[in-house]
């Protein structure tokens, strides 16, 4: 296929565009030329110092056509192009032809679902890759770091990290006015505290169990095993490769129980795929041989279902006696099509202005948005203190495992460990977590919000935003433990849609391996790491925290991602200011450090100087 | 003690004594003449009685209770329960154990194993609700003013009920010259009596807005309160006003409230306020249409004027019934009149019951929570606040002069206009300037803080959280615009708490002339003499001056925000754990810190390096005259401060000049500069010493969980840094103000009591 044949109209003049949103009521339309590009649409007023629209096809999620009529005959008419960075943008074009060129081109060019004709393919860096980013994470170096305890991405955690952090029952001190609590508390929550003290139980004990000992296997290698899992895994060392198959067969999709992470204290959190309902199949052997492998010195694990009671399988008790099974449903429908569902509320709410304050609660508490994002904290939290307080290990899986499954296991990693707060750290974790691990970003991503929900297929999602907006919830309550500012998560959720970068695409690895992705694009990675752009994404604020880092998960503590959501409807330009403020503030403060402690040994050797000169005086 | 015994004895008495004082007067009819100036000796046990406490009862006590009093914190103590259990919404399962002190002034929690302390000022209770009986024992809820919200679970129940009935009889006193500011000693004599109540003088506040001038005049007719006796003493209003306009206009308006003048913005443009008309259906009053016609014509630019009700146009209709209402168009020439419909003080007071009743919600599920603040119509009500303040600014901004009122114009009239001119002036966004708008549009001009804030016994149905609104609006406009502030979100609260406090006379009473007659400034102490010794702390580190003449608030419902920090302040658990503002402060006073040492050090530098130079000369010219005599470096302590608003107005030019001059330019470096520090000190010997006395690096605030007198610290405890050795200490521990040698302004800065000690040793 050649682009140009879906492009009719390449470029046009006298086009107008109009911002309907109410952030750009200031500026009333510009008029400007239309090109059409194979990967871009491109608008310039072809003005001194004016700006340019820049769309990639990719961004744009729905188009809606508005003609015109005068007199039954079609005269031109507005294109609104609602875009998957949440942007809504309106050509105003006074032909008939060219608007139904333009607005047909532009849903074919948007529509294009062969990988190898998308913009990563063709796009060429305009500067030298320093690192590539495709080999930067290699998952067999990454395990090994977490096998070893080695900090992953970044700098190593000192062991120390968790100690300080109490068990549940003696930290719910908590007090009023004058009284202190010191130590976070895991679970503010009531109910969620109930359900963590009930989980733990009377075990109490916090000793680790470090008995299991692994090792890489490449049984995956041509993913005949899983289609879904990459090549390099993690496997209990006594396990054989045989078992691994049967194991496979026994679990959806095949994605048989695979390391995700080790805690500082041994305890080891897993991941998989639900147990297959197969008429006959009662158990498999060799999945309790994983899990018991797993278990090593410890007397319980916990077995975490993030999709909801009753909607997908979970291991039985029989055959799993040392297994707790545990329900943390993150929404109630079970599928990754409500989470969209949910989101394009949220923003279709947010997009509203002019509604009325009840109207608008309503419509947030409707979209059931904030929801998710509690959920998804509590399921990660539940997670976290049984690895961080029991020191037991956990398996999480829920259905496929394959969207709330790495929510639950990433924002585990990002709470119990501070590597994965820094730039790198959530690079190698997307990389390990979401990219490698086999979230179908291509299937989840090519619809967004505004696509209506007829049109969007069964498999659009929208799991890594809802992980993001996690991460902004952390944010927010440790605004100083982490690296990176919000704009790099505003940054991922843009590439995760539409990128020059080959980072997101595709379903999974074996996908961007037949495709050869890692060496026909530019990784994302390769870009961020630049240190000029690295330089713009960093949290001024930042001052590692080796602890623990307890969210609060009351529904009072959440906070709407209006950065995010609200960030062409609403002035974000205050939140810039106050940015640039704390930075000028804080560089400010470093400088006079330096200067004073500079100042301070030019004053002692000058002090000195004058020591011996007035000695001089004194006995001349 | 027998507390029953004690305190049905107490209510007999004081049945006996003083049969008015069960009666709910309000505050209207007491003037104080009838009222007993309180007895500052009335002393038990060496400590002030309570302020109820007739002398018949102190004698009686004195002879039924030969025991020795028990003492906490120094305050006597007239009850105390041990083993009671405090119970708080989070933490239901785990109850923290401890004794409860019940004192004159305070109920005081204290959790042995923690070190942990409850204090709740009897001022700020609001409500008292014995439970029904648990198997622990007997709870008693406490809800605060504050928002803060305790249960204690009291093992006896006969024990409970002493508690709850002296709490009954001591939270809200029948009178108001039992106040508690009227006792209120501060800790500390770091400042007078008289400290803050002359910061604030109406006319200059007017002066300010270059009133009078052409158009604007002083009226002189309501000196002994005779327009108006809820409105100050000065009014402004049009020159072209006559006697008899005023006086028929005062006497058209309800309450006499007319027309007069609260700001005048730089284009002409005027904000007046005013209580509705005594309209009815018909009744119309020609001086009152003269009088709008005269504000009117003070600005030129534009031939009308806008009359703004901020009433839903429904509750002004009802009003004509009862012969009150609103201005008739067709009589008022030239105004254009507008509705705006803000809710009266019933709704907002049910509103904030609903939106504490969804903070209360037991482990609430998120949509739980924000259905509950649906139905609560806080944010709505915010929000319409805000768009009717909104609406009078971009009026006024675009020259058209507004007329302000509501019913009687001190409650919806004082909260729009006063936001009006926060979004016009940035004056008004600086702490003083703060201060001075409460001063004028809400002290001066009138409002009822006594019933809204239920200082004393009276109708429930006068209490309302129309200040608390106020303040809420004005953190909306931060949330939106932070570096337009210059103050913080501490600064709300502590003025929320003080409004609730009357732990100071600022807001006690209900208009200008009330205060007068209870003679407040010579019997109590000013809030703003006391702000004014801890203005660093409400500082925002973000804030640039001078940034924007006007700023427009955004009324989209999304950027209307639940204050969290306000009400749900004490749920320890729920807010950031790394909190922003606090970190910010910190860092903004360490660079203070840090630019007046390298100041300190650059002119050390300087001095010597002249002396290196003048000395070479002198071997030169062997001339032997000993020029370097030494000038003791001051290490003073605080001078002795007799009124402080010389400090408050040097702090807060200081604050704002911090921003503007970098003194590290080397330009700054003068030699005018360098002479005067010749002349000073160039010995090299206290330079070790100079050096000490300034911490380069401040400990971090993370992970300190406690103050070295293990005093533990929470969400709300100040942490303060010594400036000396930079570590962190809580607000008990860090009392001593020093200037440090190391610095150059010689500015007293905090310093904890060890680094006090030594620097007093080297200084002897």
């Amino acid at each position: 296929m050649e682009f140009a044949d879906l492009i009719k109209t390449p470029k046009l003049d006298g086009v107008f565009l109009h911002d309907p949103q109410p952030q750009q009521h200031a500026n009333p339309a510009t008029v400007g030329t239309l090109c059409i590009t194979g990967h871009h649409l491109l608008l310039s007023a072809r003005q001194e110092n004016s700006q340019e629209l820049w769309l990639l096809h990719k961004d744009i999620d729905c188009v809606e056509k508005k003609p015109s009529m005068s007199q039954n005959v079609v005269v031109g008419g507005i294109i609104t192009l609602k875009c998957k960075d949440l942007r809504i943008i309106s050509l105003e074009i006074k032909y008939a032809k060219e608007f139904l060129n333009v607005s047909s081109s532009l849903e074919a060019l948007s529509a294009i679902q062969n990988a190898e004709l998308l913009y990563p393919f063709f796009y060429r860096p305009m500067y030298s890759i320093l690192e590539d980013g495709y080999t930067m994470f290699r998952p067999e170096l990454e395990f090994a770091k977490l096998i070893s305890g080695v900090g992953m991405g970044g700098v190593s955690s000192p062991n120390v990290a968790n100690i300080t952090i109490c068990m549940p029952s003696t930290s719910s001190t908590s007090s009023v006015c004058a009284g202190a609590v010191s130590i976070p508390h895991p679970l503010q929550n009531g109910f969620a505290l109930d359900a963590a003290s009930a989980l733990v139980g009377g075990s109490g004990c916090g000793a680790a169990a470090p008995a299991c000992e692994w090792r890489v296997t490449n049984i995956n290698k041509d993913f005949s095993v899983c289609a879904t899992y990459g090549a390099t895994l993690i496997v209990p060392k006594a396990i054989t490769d045989e078992q691994i198959v049967l194991s496979a067969s026994f679990r959806d999709g095949g994605r048989f129980p695979v390391l995700s992470y080790r805690h500082d204290n041994g305890a080891t959190l897993m991941r998989s795929s639900q147990p297959l309902s197969i008429q006959g199949i009662k158990r498999c052997r060799a999945d309790e041989a994983i899990l018991n492998l797993v278990l090593g010195r410890s007397k319980k694990g916990f077995i975490v279902d993030t999709w909801g009671k009753g909607k997908s399988n979970t291991e039985t008790d029989l055959h799993y006696s040392q297994w707790k099974k545990v329900n943390r449903s993150i929404g109630n429908v079970s599928s990754p099509a409500s989470i969209l569902d949910s989101f394009a509320k949220l923003i279709d709410a947010c997009n509203d202005t002019g509604c009325s304050t009840d109207k608008w609660l309503s419509r947030l508490e409707g979209s059931g948005w904030l929801s998710l994002v509690l959920n998804s904290l509590n399921a990660s939290c539940v997670v976290a203190q049984c690895l961080d307080q029991e020191g037991s290990p956990v398996l999480v899986h829920g259905a496929k495992g394959l969207d709330s499954t790495l929510i639950v296991t990433s924002l585990v990693q990002i709470i119990l460990n501070p590597d994965c707060r820094t730039v790198r750290g959530l690079q190698a974790l997307i990389e390990r977590e979401w990219i490698q691990a086999g979230h179908p970003f291509a299937s989840r991503h090519r619809y967004s919000c505004y696509t209506p929900h007829q049109t969007r297929n069964k498999t659009s999602g929208a799991t890594f935003v809802l992980f993001l907006d996690c991460i902004y919830q952390l944010f927010t309550q440790f605004p100083c433990s982490f690296e990176f500012s919000t704009q790099l998560l505003i940054l991922l959720f843009e590439h995760s849609y539409f990128s020059q970068y080959g980072t997101f695409l595709c379903d999974s690895e074996r996908e961007r391996h037949e495709l050869n992705v890692h060496t026909r694009t530019t990784s994302l990675w390769s870009y961020l790491n630049r240190p000029d752009v690295l330089q713009t994404l960093l949290n001024p604020l930042y001052e590692p925290n080796a602890n623990v880092i307890w969210p609060s998960v009351a529904p009072i503590s959440l906070e709407l991602w209006s950065e995010l959501y609200l960030r062409w409807v609403i002035d974000q330009r205050s939140v810039a200011t106050v940015m640039s403020q704390i930075q000028e503030l804080v560089t400010r403060e470093k400088e006079l450090r330096t200067q004073a402690l500079k100042l301070r040994k030019q004053a002692l050797e000058l002090g000195q100087e004058v020591s011996a000169l007035m000695y001089n005086a004194d006995t001349a | 003690m027998d507390f029953t015994r004690f305190m049905n004895k107490f209510n007999e008495i004081e049945r006996q004594l003083s049969p008015t004082s069960a009666l709910r007067l309000s505050f209207d009819n007491i003037s104080p003449e009838t009222e007993e100036p309180p007895d500052g000796n009335k002393r038990l046990w060496g400590v002030p009685v309570p302020p109820f406490v007739s002398d018949k009862v102190v004698s009686w006590i004195e002879e039924e209770f030969t025991e020795a009093p028990v003492f906490y914190n120094g305050n006597c103590v007239l009850k105390k329960v041990e083993s009671v259990r405090m119970i708080d919404r989070y933490n239901t399962k785990n109850p923290t154990v401890g004794t409860l002190y019940l004192t004159a002034t305070h109920l005081i929690f204290v959790e042995p194993e923690s070190n942990k302390e409850t204090w709740i000022l009897h001022m700020h209770v609001a409500s008292i609700e014995k439970l029904p009986l648990s198997t622990t024992g007997s709870p008693l809820l406490i809800r605060c003013k504050t928002f803060l919200s305790v249960t204690f679970v009291i093992p006896k129940d006969s024990e409970c009920h002493d508690v709850y009935t002296s709490l009954l009889k001591l939270f809200q006193p029948v009178s108001i010259n039992k106040l508690y500011c009227f006792n209120y000693q501060p800790a500390k004599d770091d400042y007078p009596k008289s400290a803050g109540w002359d910061f604030f003088k109406l006319e200059a506040e007017f002066k300010h807005l270059l009133v009078p001038n052409d158009n604007w005049t002083l009226c002189s007719m309501n000196e002994k309160y005779e327009l108006c006796d809820t409105y100050p003493r000065q009014i402004y209003v049009p020159k072209e006003a006559t006697t008899l306009m005023l006086i028929s206009s005062s006497r058209f308006r309800s309450k006499g409230r007319l027309p007069a003048l609260t700001y005048l913005h730089n284009n002409k443009a005027s904000i007046c306020r005013c209580s509705q008309p005594l309209s009815g259906f018909s009744a119309r009053c020609l001086e009152d249409e003269q009088m709008l016609e005269a504000i009117r014509k003070t600005n030129t630019n534009t031939d009308y004027m806008y009359v703004v009700d901020t009433r839903p146009r429904i509750n002004a209709m009802a009003n004509r019934a009862a012969g009150k209402g609103y201005e008739n168009e067709a009589f008022y020439e030239n105004i254009k009149f507008h509705f705006l419909g803000i809710e009266n003080i019933h709704v907002q007071r049910a509103s904030l019951q609903k939106v504490l009743e969804a903070c209360e919600q037991k482990s609430p599920t998120m949509s739980a929570f924000l259905n509950a603040l649906e139905s609560s119509g806080w944010l709505k009500h915010i929000r319409s606040i805000l768009d009717t303040s909104s609406f009078i600014a971009n009026a006024v901004d675009k020259g058209v002069s507004v007329v302000v009122h509501c019913s009687d114009g001190w409650d919806r009239t004082a909260q729009v206009c006063s936001l009006a001119q926060l979004m016009l002036n940035p004056y008004y966004r600086t702490i003083k300037g703060f201060q001075a708008l409460i001063e004028k549009d809400w002290l001066a001009f009138g409002h009822k803080f006594s019933e809204r804030c239920g200082h004393i016994q009276t109708d429930a149905k006068e209490v309302s959280p129309i200040f608390t609104q106020f303040l809420d609006c004005t953190w909306q406009l931060m949330s939106q615009r932070s570096e337009a502030f210059e103050f913080n979100e501490r600064f709300l609260l502590i003025l929320h708490d003080h409004v609730h406090s009357c732990q100071f006379g600022t807001f006690v009473g209900n208009c200008e002339k009330d205060r007068l007659d209870l003679k407040l400034a010579e019997r109590t102490f000013s809030l703003w003499g006391f702000m004014a010794n801890h203005l660093n702390e409400y500082i925002n580190p973000l804030y640039k001056p001078n940034v924007d003449e006007a700023i427009k608030a955004n009324l989209a419902p999304q950027c209307i925000k639940f204050w969290r920090g306000m009400y749900c302040r004490f749920e320890s658990g729920i807010h950031p754990r790394e909190p922003l503002g606090d970190l910010l402060l910190d860092s903004k006073e360490h660079t203070n810190s840090l630019e007046d040492h390298v100041q300190h050090l650059s002119k050390r530098i300087a001095s010597f390096k002249s002396y290196i130079s003048k000395s070479a000369k002198k071997l030169q010219d062997a001339t032997s005259t000993n020029t370097t005599k030494v000038a003791k470096e001051v290490t003073s302590t605080p001078n002795e401060i007799n009124d402080n608003k010389y400090n408050y107005d040097k702090k807060l030019s200081e604050l704002s000049a911090a921003d503007d001059d970098h003194p590290l330019k080397a330009n700054n470096m003068s030699f005018a500069n360098l002479s005067l520090s010749a002349e000073q000190s160039s010995t090299p010997q206290t330079l070790p010493d100079e050096i000490e006395s300034v911490a380069i690096d401040w400990k971090p605030m993370r992970n300190v969980t406690a103050c070295s007198c293990s005093t533990p610290f929470d969400q709300f405890s100040k942490k303060t840094h010594c400036w000396r050795c930079g570590d962190i200490f809580c607000e008990r521990c860090i009392d001593k103000n020093v200037s440090l040698p190391g610095h150059d302004s010689g500015k007293p800065v905090p310093v904890c009591r060890g680094c006090f000690r030594q620097m007093q040793k080297q200084s002897p």
